[in-house]
């Protein structure tokens, strides 16, 4: 039976009450039977807590629909809240390898989270499956790392170049001040210099109700187009605000990558969101079959909530493990980790395959508008760039 | 009664209250058989000796002084990067680390001390509430220096006094906390059962009169404000040396709450607060979060709400009467 | 004229921080209770609006009542049950006593309506902008401002011209003193409770299309209560007003002039404010 919990942990609250004396741990027991376990850390509460909770809904899915074996031995995942925290998420990730004794661990819900623990990764020669995190340097910190999420590069600098082939010459930036804000800016810019164009960067702090002094200056300004990446819940508000001022109706256009559009809310930011052009790996209204029984089977399963791109990195980073568990008989370590390199499939978000140098994922990447779409909000693809590597890497 | 007379009495009562209490070697003995007792919780234990001591320095000012601060982090965060980027950049030899850790920290508290001396409780709350958000802004900020938002990245720590290796199982990581804690918890102790540490409770106590006995307040706020911030750079120290890691997290507001709630669990002003405050935070953290990993905020509340409106009585009561029991006088380090 | 328009739009954002912040201060300052759950009643106000105009479709203007009092009754029964033991309690006490209310609030709204951003769809009449004299001002806004003027203009003339207000004073100055004189302190805190928290979820109802909402509401916004509140002083209600819309302006301008400075601006504004004057900009030397 599948858990998502841990069975067999033994904490001890209070002191002196002398139990269980066990000075050194067993050896490890590679008999037949012995359950896979998988160490699956994901930010459940905090700031981040939707991260997790389609990431888990996503795993608990395809486990549901694949079974809960592999190579004839039963598959444990046990599931950790890290917080959004990175010494909980190391703290976590280092129990989970010496007291569970788990054969990967996967998750990592933010860049920081991925970079504490990649070390231990190494030390421990321990397969690390980042789900979420989204940063090009995370797969270089350990040869064990293997992502099936997305990189920001990947989605933003190609964007900016198809903007710029669109005939878009003048683009703001206005990001949030924080990691994955400033990747966004990086590599559009870049990117879209190379292609010719102008672009200003804003950075607006982390915390912050208002925009409408950001907005006053764009509006000043008048660019041709306004790139906003802010975090998941904060761009319904930043969309309001832009339309209030009526900035829509004096010919900026909106865009920004998907993370902006997710569509875990999407459907709730009302007409605000509507015409607005991003670039992301996945859309739920993807139209392949794979996808759309993907969506239905997520939806059935987690009370109609949608699956947005974070679930779909949790699905691929499950189907690659038990590919690569497959491939190796249950075995864990480099065997895993080489098993997974290279391999290619057909997910709900399209083609994508693990890139056998770089362990990092490649897949298409999609030009989307939001949409009305029976009665819902979605991102319609209109436009594919295939089999995008992380171009910093080239 | 003669001058020379009172201060022989204050002294004598300072030596007998510096004498350790049986149960006080109980709690050390207990820390340290840890690691023969729970091998496998290695790591959490480290990071309880770690809450610990940054809840003993926040301790000092808040127990001892008066101080209310809730930007404590600050001084988390300084000792933390700082010794991460000796690390890095220097030597990982973690000793001098931490050494220049504590060393930075204090220097800030010195330097930040005139600003709490002023104005009543809340005023000083927001203060250094204040003061801890400018130094996580900066820190964001100094991106080039500090990492930014993914941290200082491959901090990778020497041996300790050239013999201990940090390992997988948190087991010199524990042992190194303890150890630091241990000593800097002894040297707390002799500070704060002394002349010195008399006239800090008599400011806190009554501010007024302490001041027209003679005391030069402002003096002796910022040296303990100095003090404690020391501390709290050993504690960023050693978390950034154990974990080999520092992130903007480190200098966080929720940081400085934890501490502060850790602290008011414990009890303020015992010195002991901090320990058994970290002790029960984490654990209960630990454990509730095992069970619902989603909504343990809500039972944690709960706990804080119960705790408050009758909780601690019960709890100190019991511990009381089992020290009672257990020795056959009152006691306690106060 | 752009810098009329910041202007504007920091008074309105002043202006919900008042609103939000006001109730805060008079409990602070009558009870000598530092409630951090303050921002819990705000909380409810805003998902009363959100949630009767999304589960039954009640316009906008109807739900700002019915946020009031959902979150002033939320307040009187807390008041009488939980608060009334904390009053005697140390101030440390009741930080943890209400962080571990706030810890709650936060994770039942999660559990009840999920974690996600709530939007609300204004009705159009409030919607768009209006040209005034060649400025562009936001029509949400200026409502928003026109409100809360209305409202500070009640309560500055509640506290300072009702018998109500002079029994609160008093009573604020001098509880013992004025039990002694016969007025019901402890009604008065009941009472003063009650609408403390009534306006905080008034202004979480407003906030709602400005600040957004989710369940970690009140732990995002607790420091700007706290900033207005410690600026302002708790001894009047013009000195929260001032300390609001000073907050308001200096943060929105200085984001629209140094986009780079961004955080830093209001938390050194407060930071050198308290330096400069530790009793709070407006308050009045107490003995």
């Amino acid at each position: 039976m599948t858990s998502l919990t841990a069975p067999g942990r033994r904490t001890v609250l209070k002191g002196a009450a002398g139990l269980a004396l066990t000075t050194a741990f067993a050896p490890a027991l590679r008999a037949q039977g012995e359950p896979i376990r998988i160490g699956l850390i994901l930010p459940m509460t905090g700031p981040f807590t939707s991260t997790g909770r389609q990431i888990s809904a996503a795993v608990n899915l395809y486990v549901q629909q694949n079974g809960a074996s592999v190579a004839g031995r039963p598959v444990q995942v046990i599931l950790r809240d890290d917080t959004g925290v990175a010494d909980v998420t190391r703290r976590i990730a280092q129990e989970l390898i010496v007291n569970e004794r788990v054969t990967a661990l996967a998750g990592f819900g933010l860049t920081p989270l991925a970079l504490a623990t990649a070390p231990l990764a190494t030390q421990a020669r321990m397969p690390m499956v980042v789900m979420a995190a989204a940063t090009s340097v995370i797969v270089d910190r350990s040869p064990f790392v293997v992502r099936t999420s997305q990189v920001i590069a990947q989605i933003a600098a190609p964007f900016a170049t198809w903007m710029a082939q669109q005939g878009t010459k003048r683009v703001i930036s206005i990001v949030s001040d924080y990691g994955p804000g400033h990747d966004v800016e990086t590599s559009f810019t870049a990117a879209f210099r190379e292609a010719g164009g102008t672009i200003d960067n804003i950075r607006v702090p982390l915390q912050n109700p208002d925009f409408s002094p950001f907005l006053q200056r764009v509006a000043d300004a008048k660019p041709e187009a306004l790139l906003v990446f802010v975090p998941s819940g904060v761009g319904a508000q930043f969309m309001k605000q832009f339309v209030e001022r009526g900035m829509d109706k004096s010919g900026i256009r909106l865009i920004g990558t998907g993370d902006v559009v997710d569509d875990d809310i999407l459907n709730g930011m009302g007409d605000a969101a509507l015409g607005v052009i991003t670039a992301h790996h996945y859309s739920a209204a993807h139209p392949s079959p794979a996808n759309r029984a993907f969506v239905e089977a997520f939806r059935k399963a987690n009370n109609n909530m949608r699956p947005n791109f974070m679930a779909i990195g949790g699905y691929d980073g499950m189907h690659a493990l038990y590919e690569g568990l497959k491939k190796t008989s249950g075995q864990g370590g480099e065997a895993l980790v080489n098993a997974m390199k290279g391999m290619a499939w057909e997910s709900p978000r399209g083609p994508m395959s693990i890139d056998p140098q770089t362990r990092d994922v490649v897949q298409n990447v999609y030009i989307r508008k939001v949409e009305r779409v029976d009665g819902e909000l979605y991102n319609v693809e209109f436009h594919t760039i295939p089999n995008v590597r992380d171009p910093s890497k080239r | 009664m003669s001058t020379a007379d009172l201060t022989a009495r204050v002294r004598g009562s300072l030596v007998v209250a510096r004498k350790w209490h049986p149960a006080e070697f109980v709690v050390w003995v207990m820390a340290a058989a840890a690691f023969v007792l729970f091998p496998r919780q290695l790591l959490l234990l480290n990071e309880i000796a770690i809450l610990a001591l940054f809840a003993l320095s926040l301790d000092l000012i808040l127990g001892y002084a008066g101080i209310v601060s809730l930007g404590h982090a600050a001084f988390l965060g300084m000792g933390a990067y700082t010794a991460g980027l000796v690390a890095l950049h220097v030597t990982a030899d973690p000793l001098v680390g931490l050494v220049i850790g504590m060393a930075a920290s204090g220097l800030l508290g010195l330097v930040t001390s005139p600003l709490v001396l002023k104005g009543n409780d809340l005023t000083r709350l927001m203060v250094t509430l204040g003061i801890g958000l400018l130094m996580l802004e900066l820190a964001n900020s100094l991106g080039w220096l500090t990492g930014g938002a993914d941290g200082l990245q491959g901090i990778a720590m020497g041996k300790i006094l050239g013999l201990f290796e940090f390992d997988l199982f948190g087991k010199t990581a524990y042992a190194y906390s303890l150890t630091v804690l241990f000593l800097l918890f002894v040297l707390a102790r002799r500070i704060v059962h002394s002349p010195f540490g008399l006239s800090l409770r008599a400011v806190r106590d009554n501010p007024l009169r302490a001041a027209s006995s003679g005391v030069p307040i402002p003096w002796r706020l910022a040296a303990v404000y100095t003090l404690s911030a020391a501390y709290a750079g050993a504690a960023g120290a050693l978390l950034a040396q154990t974990t080999q890691f520092v992130s903007l997290d480190v200098l966080d507001f929720h940081r400085s709450a934890d501490v502060m709630l850790v602290l008011i669990i414990g009890g303020a002003g015992w010195l002991y607060g901090g320990i058994v405050g970290a002790a029960v935070f984490k654990l209960l953290q630990d454990w509730i979060a095992w069970f619902t990993p989603q909504y343990w905020q809500f039972w944690i509340g709960l706990f804080l709400v119960a705790f408050v409106l009758g909780g601690r009585e019960i709890l100190h009561g019991g511990i009381r009467a089992l020290v009672a029991r257990v020795s056959g006088r009152r006691g306690g380090g106060s | 004229m752009t810098l009329l328009t910041i202007l504007i739009d920091g008074i309105a954002y002043g202006m919900v921080l008042f609103v939000l912040a006001s109730g805060l201060s008079v409990t602070l300052g009558l009870m000598n209770f530092v409630n951090l759950a303050h921002g819990a009643f705000a909380m409810v106000g805003g998902y009363v609006t959100v949630l009767l105009m999304q589960r039954l479709g009640v316009p906008f203007l109807a739900t700002l009542p019915a946020a009031f009092i959902v979150a002033a009754v939320a307040g009187l029964v807390l008041e009488r049950t939980l608060y009334r033991p904390m009053y005697a309690k140390s101030h440390l006490d009741q930080v943890m006593f209400s962080i571990g209310l706030v810890f709650m609030a936060v994770a039942a709204m999660k559990y009840a309506v999920g974690s996600q951003q709530q939007i609300i769809s204004l009705p159009s009449f409030l919607l768009g902008r209006f040209d005034v004299f060649g400025v562009s001002v936001g029509r949400y806004r200026l409502f928003v401002i026109v409100l809360c003027g209305l409202l500070a203009l009640a309560l500055h003339w509640g506290f300072v011209k009702t018998r109500f207000g002079s029994r609160l004073r008093a009573a604020v100055d001098d509880a013992r003193v004025a039990r002694g004189l016969g007025i019901p302190v402890t009604a008065l805190f009941a009472v003063t409770f009650a609408v403390g928290s009534g306006l905080a979820g008034l202004g979480g109802a407003l906030g709602v299309e400005l600040l957004g909402l989710d369940p970690t509401f009140p732990l995002k916004f607790m420091i700007y209560f706290l900033i207005v509140v410690t600026v302002g002083g708790t001894t009047t209600i013009t000195g929260p007003f001032f300390a609001a819309m000073l907050l308001g302006v200096a943060d929105v301008g200085g984001k629209y002039f140094i986009p780079q400075a961004g955080a830093f601006i209001i938390y050194g504004v407060m930071v050198a404010l308290l330096i400069l004057r530790p009793e709070g900009l407006f308050a009045r030397s107490r003995s």
